[in-house]
């Protein structure tokens, strides 16, 4: 490998990795962001429990 | 997402093939001019983020779009992330060219690096401030200055006495063409794709990020 080579070569492996760690961060952020919304989900009274069981009604 | 993603993933692709195994060696430069396909593309992209970030900053001052701060904002960091790579990129190339990492007495590179720290900047000023309307109408402003730095990093490399950096485009075109010019215009396809499927990405999750937290305050 001839030293241009090797230079072209470190100069793409860069954007590379750049990118791929500009992806990796947004990839943990999303995963955090999961986690919130399951937290969150967690907090929310849930509908079947806290709701008056609803009477049935005659249509028509 | 996913077609914009597999778009700029093929488009990257081709422009690798292209780059290693199909356009010719450069006269002067040889092997190491294949560096200009990414540099010059990526470049381009930050300018064109940068201008994105200042369209965006002009919609907010303008009509009061509470959404268009948030869009600024990410097309200001898109354009920083890919301002990184031009420096990164350009200093190993100019290694190889040159023999130095870097030279301060070529106008296009220093001024470049004025624009980058100028956005550097931004980022200081916006963190700087509470959220709410004064950070928005400040970070709007000065990303609409900055983008007046734009057409002179792009002419300086006109004005400069110096040359060493090389003028690939002129008033007549570009310097180039064939499989040069078809790489070349791949590359710029898939950087510009590439930064549209990270700046999507990153805008969603900043969206859900403050979704979140307001439902966070209301649930407190």
């Amino acid at each position: 490998m001839t030293t241009a080579e090797k230079y072209v070569t470190a100069a793409y492996c860069v954007v590379f990795a750049v990118v791929l760690a500009y992806v990796l961060i947004m990839a943990l952020k999303l995963q955090r962001l999961e986690r919130e919304v399951d937290e969150l989900a967690e907090r929310v009274p849930d509908e079947d429990t806290e709701e008056a069981p609803r009477e049935a009604a005659r249509v028509g | 997402m996913p077609a914009l993603a597999a778009t700029a993933l093929v488009l990257v692709t081709t422009a690798l093939v292209l780059v290693f195994f199909v356009a010719p060696n450069d006269a002067n430069q040889g092997f190491s001019q294949r560096i200009f396909y990414f540099h010059v593309s990526i470049a381009f992209t930050a300018y064109a983020c940068f201008i994105g970030g200042a369209w965006k900053a002009f919609l907010h001052l303008w009509k009061r779009d509470p959404r268009s701060d948030l869009e600024s904002y990410v097309c200001v960091h898109q354009g920083l992330i890919f301002g990184t790579l031009v420096l990164l990129t350009g200093s190993i190339w100019a290694k190889i060219s040159w023999g130095h990492w870097w030279l301060w007495s070529e106008d296009q590179l220093v001024l470049f690096l004025v624009l980058f720290l100028f956005y550097c900047a931004y980022f200081m000023l916006r963190f700087s401030v509470d959220p709410g309307p004064q950070r928005a109408n400040l970070s709007a402003v000065y990303a609409l200055f900055g983008v007046v730095l734009i057409p002179i990093s792009f002419a300086a490399i006109r004005l400069a006495k110096g040359l060493i950096h090389p003028v690939v485009f002129t008033r007549h075109g570009p310097n180039f063409g064939g499989w040069i010019l078809v790489t070349y215009c791949i590359a710029q396809a898939a950087m510009l794709v590439l930064a549209y499927t990270l700046y999507r990405l990153e805008l969603s999750g900043k969206r859900l990020d403050g979704r979140l937290r307001d439902l966070r305050e209301v649930l407190a």
